[in-house]
């Protein structure tokens, strides 16, 4: 078996006698005996390290890897710098607990007030927080800053992700507030329905931008609407579109939210990732979880520090703005050392040939027999196609190492293409579209 | 040291991207504010962030005695097994036929996870401790409310407990009760009685609590809640205590939250990602949380997809590790830790609860600071000085200028030896030079900062002078 105890069996007697004992049992003494485990777990014996090794790999052989992925919704598989996966193994930012005390934490703490900082860059908002759990809980927690006893009511697209959309209608659920879903109408969220849904009693209006379904809101439209019934309007981003598309802040957003794992993480079966919290200063005090501050030490010198912690549970118990303690904050390091290592230019570069190629694919597709657009308006990365034989098409390209689009309803199918998709490898899939339907 | 802004270089960069081989696409609409984030080439990035780590404290750098965080060594090799391209390079949503590497790992870690707590199912949503209560929270209230009972308004939450569970508490809609501890820091008894009543949805409490004692009324405590119709919740902050010795099942708790990233060593990261899995009871099992896209699920869910899968991973690697024997194990050596050093420090600090602890125990620095005036926060950034991270303080409220220390089963002998030696230094240079420990560290990154002025002129991003 495997253990990291480092006690010999003569140490622990020896520690057991300095501590008065005889015999281990006596530790546990507090412990009714009734309740006490008389036989061993039911699980398997230990292992050593070199067979946990091969049990783990086999358990990992077991997933399949696709060469070409071109499937997104809420995961995106960018490409990610070598520098990116190496810096934050380094056991110091690995093993550290949160940065409580911060004379020996300083580095931790300038490497969120750095992410806190080129998250405002890159959004235009004023202040961000050190991350919340993911981009889900982070639009559920917005909805929560925006709330008060007069305005209860949270109201979300039906174009958000589904999981957005029920992780915020589960915190409401906790919260005994009610959420109302705007509907869409040609695949965006339908002004009108809108106008008519933003009542007195509401306090935010939740936006995805772009949408589920790939499509661009008039984000601007939907903001100045929220804004006139005197609601928050929460926006939430793809935190590396906003490298090229209009900011949050030129959109209206009050508070905006995102999803960071296309910032240097891995897709990683949906976790860990990111929950990216922006706002307008105006809204700084409300924002959930931590945040990182500059101030002086005793001697007049320039240091960091969990700062405003007067809105968190172990200050204000239950009158906290949330009950969040630890965050993602290595991911968030990572966030911020991809955003470094990119740069503002390799940031667009990303982007830029991101929405290049899902073009490029939208198109090729398009011109297949039988698959057309499902939505006409704007897209950055995603789209929907109707296409026939749908699920042979994505069976064949399965079998090619190719993972395709998501499949939605009928006949339909959300596609995605990152940077990281070469011409060559979304000709292959369009020929192999192409001969699953020429079948 | 200077920020990653202050070392940007116009017009430098790393070379990353191929050219584009597609045609260009221009959409409609773009962003007007020019983008200023940081310009550096590869190397300046590398030699920014090997800086910042060496401003760092990780548990694996030293010893990280921090109560109710569980800082025990984080294995390599769970890192490694996490590193593992069959497990992060799995899109969330592929088809169920392809991640069956993926689904095995949570069917193991749901299977050895419900048998050390004896529950009965399990989700691996929750990211974090908190997250965990609010889902467990969540359990209780659905509980409820399915059975049309709707006049149970309010948790009880006893005044020794971790600031996560009353907030959790009220993020759940839920009043919050708080009982007094008993003077042996245990629940009193009488005043849980005087709380509980129709209006009781339920109980959060940890066991071994938060003064590190095993509260040897669990069972009629547990058993009172349910008499008044209440659930009870186990914050598994204190597991490392007891694992593969006594299951918060047999204690009688209807659901659990479990840390990953403590009891079952996956790193914290500075921070997070965490994992805070919660584990119920069958009768609880249909309110778990499901995804909307990944599960078609009908229920509540607290995040996307299916949680942070990678710190499953290292989870499961660690107890495949440990396995049964290891696992009680673990937990053996982490009280026997405890008390060795609570032992050791005894003959100068003195101890909150002179009593066998678990897994970990609480200094009262009362008296000493009456007799001293160094108080709590005094020691603590001296023990900086001396190397070695603070342990929680002021905390649990209940017990006033605490420290609490949990060195874990990890730590060697030497290694307490040593952290004891430090202490008696400290008592003794209290009695001879208090002013000095007044402005502890002296040797630190910086000096002690002004969280006053942070808060009140708060500076939270760089920006260009």
């Amino acid at each position: 078996m495997g253990s990291y105890v480092p006690g010999t069996l003569q140490e622990r007697q020896e520690m057991l006698k300095a501590i008065g004992m005889e015999s281990e049992e006596q530790l546990y003494a507090d412990v009714p005996a009734q309740m006490l485990l008389t036989e061993p777990l039911n699980i398997p014996s230990g292992m050593s390290e070199l067979e946990v090794r091969s049990r783990m790999e086999a358990l990992a052989a077991e997933n399949k890897v696709y060469k070409t992925v071109l499937r997104g919704a809420g995961a995106y598989d960018h490409y990610i710098p070598s520098i990116v996966k190496y810096v934050p193994n380094k056991e110091e930012f690995l093993t550290a607990y949160t940065p409580y005390q911060a004379e020996m934490s300083q580095g931790i703490l300038q490497s969120i007030f750095e992410y806190q900082t080129m998250i405002c860059q890159l959004t235009g908002m004023d202040v961000s927080n050190a991350s919340v759990y993911d981009g889900a809980t982070a639009a559920a927690e917005a909805a929560a800053m925006c709330r008060d006893r007069k305005r209860s009511v949270t109201l979300i697209s039906a174009a958000a992700h589904p999981d957005v959309i029920n992780t915020v209608r589960t915190y409401c659920y906790g919260a005994n507030a009610e959420l109302r879903i705007v509907p869409c109408k040609d695949g965006k969220t339908d002004p009108d329905a809108l106008k008519e849904m933003l009542t007195p009693d509401v306090a935010s209006m939740i936006l995805q931008q772009p949408n589920f379904f790939g499509q661009l809101e008039d984000a601007r439209a939907v903001g100045e609407a929220v804004h006139a019934a005197k609601a928050a309007f929460i926006l939430s981003c793809d935190p590396l579109s906003l490298a090229i598309l209009p900011t949050p802040k030129e959109l209206g957003a009050d508070v905006m939210v995102g999803e960071g794992q296309c910032l240097g993480l891995p897709i990683a079966w949906g976790g860990p990732y990111l929950g990216i919290m922006a706002a307008t200063s105006k809204m700084m005090r409300k924002l959930p979880g931590r945040i990182v501050g500059e101030t002086r030490d005793d001697a007049g010198n320039k240091a960091y520090v969990l700062s405003l912690q007067a809105r968190e549970q172990h200050i204000r118990r239950e009158k906290a703005s949330s009950n969040i303690c630890s965050n993602e904050a290595l991911c968030a390091l990572t966030a911020g050392l991809y955003m470094a290592a990119m740069g503002p230019e390799g940031m667009k570069e990303a982007a830029r040939q991101t929405t290049a190629k899902a073009h490029y694919l939208q198109a090729e597709l398009c011109r297949l027999e039988g698959v057309s657009l499902k939505y006409a308006g704007p897209f950055y990365q995603e789209f929907v196609t109707v296409l026939p034989r749908r699920d042979a098409v994505l069976a064949a390209l399965d079998e090619a190492g190719i993972l395709g689009g998501l499949p939605l309803g009928e006949d339909e199918v959300l596609w995605c293409a990152t940077e990281k998709n070469t011409r060559a490898e979304l000709d292959r899939a369009v020929s192999i579209v192409k001969e699953v339907l020429a079948k | 040291m200077k920020l990653i802004f202050e070392k940007s270089v116009p017009g430098r960069h790393s070379s990353l991207l191929p050219p584009c081989d597609v045609p260009a696409f221009e959409l409609p609409e773009s962003r007007q504010e020019p983008l200023e984030l940081p310009e550096l080439c590869e190397n300046d990035v590398s030699r920014h962030y090997t800086q910042l780590c060496q401003r760092v404290h990780g548990v694996n750098c030293g010893f990280y005695p921090l109560g109710s965080c569980t800082m025990k060594y984080n294995p390599r090799i769970d890192e490694e097994a996490a590193a593992l391209p069959g497990f992060t390079n799995i899109h969330p949503l592929a088809p169920k036929a392809s991640v069956k590497g993926s689904l095995e790992v949570l069917e193991l870690a749901a299977k050895y996870l419900c048998e050390i707590s004896g529950m009965d199912g399990m989700t691996f949503q929750p990211a974090a401790g908190a997250h965990g209560e609010f889902t467990g929270v969540l359990l209780i209230k659905q509980y409820h409310d399915a059975r049309g009972d709707k006049a149970r308004t309010k948790i009880i939450v006893p005044d020794s407990a971790h600031g996560t569970n009353p907030a959790t508490a009220a993020m759940c809609g839920y009043d919050v009760v708080n009982v007094a501890s008993a003077p042996d820091g245990c629940v009193d008894l009488e005043a849980l009685k005087a709380a509980l009543g129709p209006d009781t949805a339920g109980l959060m409490l940890t066991n071994p609590n938060t003064v590190g004692l095993f509260d040897k009324n669990i069972l009629e405590i547990t058993r009172l809640v349910h008499e008044a119709g209440g659930l009870c919740y186990y914050d598994g902050a204190n597991l490392n205590a007891v694992m593969g010795h006594v299951r918060p099942g047999n204690m009688g708790f209807d659901c659990i939250h479990m840390n990953l990233h403590k009891t079952f060593a996956t790193p914290h990261g500075g921070g997070g990602p965490g994992a805070g899995v919660v584990g119920c009871k069958e009768f609880l099992k249909q309110f778990l949380p499901k995804s909307a896209l990944m599960e078609d699920g009908k229920g509540i869910q607290v995040r996307g997809f299916a949680g942070n899968f990678l710190v499953v991973v290292r989870a499961l690697a660690y107890l495949l590790t440990l396995g049964k024997e290891g696992v009680p194990e673990a937990s053996t050596n982490a009280v026997l830790n405890a008390n060795y050093l609570m032992e050791k420090i005894k003959g100068s600090f003195t101890p909150a609860f002179d009593r066998v602890c678990m897994h970990e125990f609480v200094l009262d620095l009362s008296e000493f600071k009456k007799e001293t005036g160094v108080s709590a926060l005094d020691v603590a950034k001296s023990l900086i000085d001396n190397g070695m991270h603070p342990p929680t303080m002021y905390f649990p409220l209940i017990v006033h200028e605490a420290l609490m220390l949990e060195p874990t089963e990890t730590e060697s002998r030497e290694t307490l030896d040593e952290a004891a030696a430090i202490f008696r230094k400290l008592y003794d240079l209290a009695h001879t030079d208090p002013d000095y420990m007044h402005h502890a560290p002296h040797h630190a990154q910086i000096g002690r900062p002004d969280e006053v002025a942070a808060a009140r002129n708060p500076v939270v991003r760089w920006t260009k002078a």
